[in-house]
């Protein structure tokens, strides 16, 4: 094995340090010659070399369809790449439930929904539900929350309004459909209702989907973001350690 | 052992599911019979050619239809229709269907204020307009099928028919992706609706390019599809068949509208909005039967959603609800007159391909239902919730699928994408998705005639299996009856109580002198 340049990492296709990238994209020309020619000389553009055009077809009415290979030119480096991540700690559902009763001494109060005009609920329902996701038992399950799912269609103020009713001490959102950054919006939308009544710190903030990311999240106020693959237990260790931050028993 | 061409599957189970469906399909004819909606009342002004809109605040533009059944709602005249209080103003005024519109619109005459008439004299004139109006719609529908005979269809050539949807957002834009689709061999082109449709109460209007993972369904914009596809269909010489989505609070209208512009598919299933966007029962199944009613007039074919299922609840395990639902769904289609070869009936099994067997399970469930309903031109769809942005191994799922679903001979193979899991398609994905499946129904054009099934086998047993817990769910639905059924969440692992959801208040119970000569003159069996 050669050795890896972090400093500059770039792609493996099979040789280290060979930088292979496959390209597909769609032209809105008819395939030629010309069309050709120009989806190389973008991909050159870019910064790829050794730029081979694998495959042209005509696609629909008047477009080029192209696989292309090249070599990046330019790696990243890896030392200096930072993304907020949640604790990587995992700690199975029995342990979390046995550490909320025993240092927090009641159950975490939660209330969910998918917001909007967002009819998914089998996001929310994975984290939430008695059943769980993949094996992993869900909120429902534990005697450490408290959980009311209010399932999807469901207005931001409506949400707000029954999470005080429930005095929840989070609320967990779910954002499924994504056209036109229609998930940003709304996640958004919960934050100016929360601002506008003054509540913005008054709830543990979560939000999951699968083009949520915890930085996404972080930088629209929220506390956390769970993506493709979350796991309930996940979720409730964050809840486990935001509420001992909250009552003073952890920094 | 044994080998023969079908699944060996008790025909004495399957008569006795549809014996237990048709006393289902009763309750369901009894709800029909003792409601109506502001919906169907709305579709009823539309069908009469009230097809207008008008502009309110932040240029909404708000439908004639909705205007009148507001005003007659608002002084409680509901109960006897809405055709009965347009013809009584007519009476009234002494004025044309055109001047009772165009003095709503200009706010100087409320349909729900106007003085009583004699009721012959408005029974008359009723009747009169919704001959009329029927006529009207017959007459479009001719119009259609003359189009449809000049090309060749491709479904007296083949099964099954390639499915495939735009959602742009932008009726324009989708006109692009549709003729792009049928370029690359596509038979069936689907324009999803808009993520908020579905709980809209009243029809948006003229063409619209900003939707959330589809475009508006309006008038407008079905025209503007149903000429885009015509006219690529007879460059190629191929009929191209155009859906769309009735369903939500405007079921009925929407179908009204496909009818007029020309549709030939609708998606049209009230089980999908009661589960999956919370649509009062009673409203969405009141409205189904006006719908499913204008679509046997119309020729068109509807769609069921049992494929949709699968998404809430464990496919191994409860096949039997999406067996037992598409009993129901013959029945209430029969009921409104369609034939069985004017029923789609959705399935797909959405089982975790990482089960072992998986492929031989889900062979299982499509060629059982292949037998049971041998008339349907069944609409089939890929997995789609086990896809996830892992989009070359997506493609190798769907090619599967489209394998399963050319060996079992459906009538409509709903192509699933590469890139499912991520956005509503891109060009490229549409024209992948497309190859694989031209591919595979073509290389497997008349397997299934070739192999035949153990009679003692695994896969024989899983569909006998399918079939006997249908045979019990639906007796266990009978027993307890269906909208109670739907409450304790037999359906999809979902509860929708019969007097919550959406456009609840919507519904109300017919008065005795409750005016609709429409179910008779389209002759429904409620
Ligand atoms: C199932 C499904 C449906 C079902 C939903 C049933 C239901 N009750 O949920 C039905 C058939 C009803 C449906 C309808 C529609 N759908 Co849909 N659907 C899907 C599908 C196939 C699977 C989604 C799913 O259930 N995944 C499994 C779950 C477990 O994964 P997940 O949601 O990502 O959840 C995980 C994480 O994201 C996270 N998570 C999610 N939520 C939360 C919340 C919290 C608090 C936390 C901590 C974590 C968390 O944890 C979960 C477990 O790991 C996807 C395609 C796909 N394969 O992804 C399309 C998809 C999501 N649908 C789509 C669309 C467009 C629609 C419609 C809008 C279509 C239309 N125009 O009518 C309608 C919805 C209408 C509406 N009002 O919203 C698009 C969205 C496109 C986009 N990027 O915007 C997709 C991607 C399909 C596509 N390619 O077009 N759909």
């Amino acid at each position: 094995m050669n050795e890896i340049d972090y400093k500059n990492l770039v792609p493996y296709g099979d040789t280290t340090g060979d930088g292979a990238v496959q390209f597909s994209f769609t032209f809105p020309v008819e395939p030629s010659p010309k069309a050709q020619e120009a989806a190389a000389q973008m991909v050159r553009e870019w910064g790829f070399s050794d730029v081979k055009v694998a495959h042209m077809s005509s696609v629909g009415v008047g477009f080029a369809y192209f696989v292309i290979f090249g070599r990046a030119q330019r790696g990243v480096n890896f030392d200096k790449v930072e993304v907020p991540e949640l604790t990587g700690q995992r700690l199975n559902y029995k342990e979390i439930d046995k550490r909320i009763l025993e240092e927090i001494g009641r159950p975490i109060r939660v209330v969910g929904a998918n917001t909007g005009f967002d009819a998914h609920t089998v996001g929310l329902d994975a984290i939430l539900n008695m059943k769980g996701f993949d094996g992993d038992v869900g909120l429902e399950r534990y005697r450490g929350f408290y959980t009311v799912n209010m399932g999807s269609q469901v207005l931001p103020a409506e949400l707000i309004e029954r999470a005080l009713k429930e005095k929840a001490d989070a609320i967990l959102i779910s954002k499924i459909v994504t056209q036109k950054d229609i998930h940003i919006a709304d996640m958004k939308d919960v934050i100016l209702h929360l601002r506008k009544r003054g509540l913005e710190k008054r709830f543990i903030l979560v939000v999951g989907g699968p083009r949520v990311t915890h930085k996404l999240a972080l930088e629209l106020g929220y506390d956390a973001g769970f993506s493709i693959g979350s796991y309930p237990s996940d979720v409730a260790y964050f809840l486990l350690e935001k509420m001992l931050e909250r009552i003073g028993k952890k920094k | 052992m044994g080998f023969s061409a079908t699944l060996p599957l008790s025909k004495t189970k399957i008569t006795r599911c549809r014996a237990v469906a048709h006393s289902i399909g009763d309750e369901v004819a009894t709800l029909v019979q003792e409601h109506s909606t502001v919906g169907v009342e709305r579709t009823f002004l539309r069908l009469l050619g009230l097809n207008s809109a008008t502009e309110q605040e932040e240029g909404l533009l708000y439908p004639t239809s909705n205007f009148i059944v507001d005003q007659v709602e608002r002084t409680g005249r509901l109960v006897e229709g809405s055709l009965y209080w347009v013809a009584n103003a007519m009476v009234a005024e002494n004025c044309s269907l055109g001047d009772v519109e165009a003095a709503v619109l200009a706010g100087k005459l409320d349909v729900g204020t106007v003085k009583p008439q004699p009721e012959s004299a408005v029974l008359k004139l009723g009747r009169l307009l919704a001959r009329d109006g029927v006529a009207g719609l017959r007459s479009r529908v001719k119009n259609r099928s003359k189009i449809k005979r000049k090309l060749k269809d491709p479904a007296k050539l083949k099964r099954p028919l390639l499915y495939q949807i735009v959602a742009t957002g932008n009726i324009y834009e989708d006109v692009l992706q549709a003729k792009s689709a049928v370029m690359d061999g596509i038979e069936i082109v689907a324009v999803i609706r808009s993520t908020a449709q579905s709980l809209l109460d009243y029809v948006p209007q003229g063409a619209t390019t900003e939707g959330f993972g589809g475009t508006y369904a309006t008038q407008e914009n079905f025209r503007i599809m149903r000429a885009a596809l015509d006219e690529v269909g007879q460059e190629q010489n191929k009929y191209i068949r155009l859906t769309n989505y009735a369903s939500g609070l405007c079921m009925a209208e929407i179908s009204l509208l496909a009818s007029i512009e020309g549709l030939d598919y609708l998606l049209n299933d009230a089980m999908y909005g009661i589960l999956f966007r919370d649509i009062n029962p009673v409203r969405t199944l009141v409205d189904q039967h006006f719908s499913r009613l204008l679509c046997a007039q119309s020729g068109i074919c509807i769609m069921t959603g049992e494929d949709n299922y699968m998404k809430t609840t464990d496919a191994v395990k409860s096949g039997d609800s999406v067996l037992a639902s598409e009993f129901i769904n013959e029945r209430t289609a029969l009921n409104a007159g369609l034939p069985t070869s004017q029923m789609a009936l959705g399935h797909a099994m959405e089982m975790n391909p990482q089960y072992e067997k998986v492929i031989l399970m889900e062979l299982a469930r499509a060629q059982m239902t292949r037998q049971i309903f041998p008339d349907s031109p069944l609409k089939y769809m890929c997995n789609t919730k086990y896809k996830t942005g892992d989009i070359m191994t997506s493609h190798v799922v769907d090619a599967v699928f489209n394998l399963l679903g050319a060996c079992t001979n459906q009538g409509v193979l709903l192509l699933g994408m590469p890139t499912e899991a991520v956005h509503t398609p891109w060009l490229a994905d549409r024209s992948l998705s497309a190859r694989n499946a031209r591919y595979i129904v073509n290389g497997a054009a008349g397997m299934g005639e070739e192999l035949g099934y153990r009679s003692d086998g695994f896969i024989a047993k899983f569909a006998q299996k399918v079939l006997d817990d249908a045979v019990r769910l639906l007796e266990r639905i009978e027993k307890i009856g269906f909208l109670k059924a739907i409450e304790r969440g037999y359906f999809a692992d979902v509860r929708r109580p019969a007097t919550g959801g959406k456009g609840a208040k919507g519904v109300f119970r017919v008065g005795p002198k409750y005016f609709n000569p429409f179910y008779e003159m389209m002759n429904s069996r409620i």
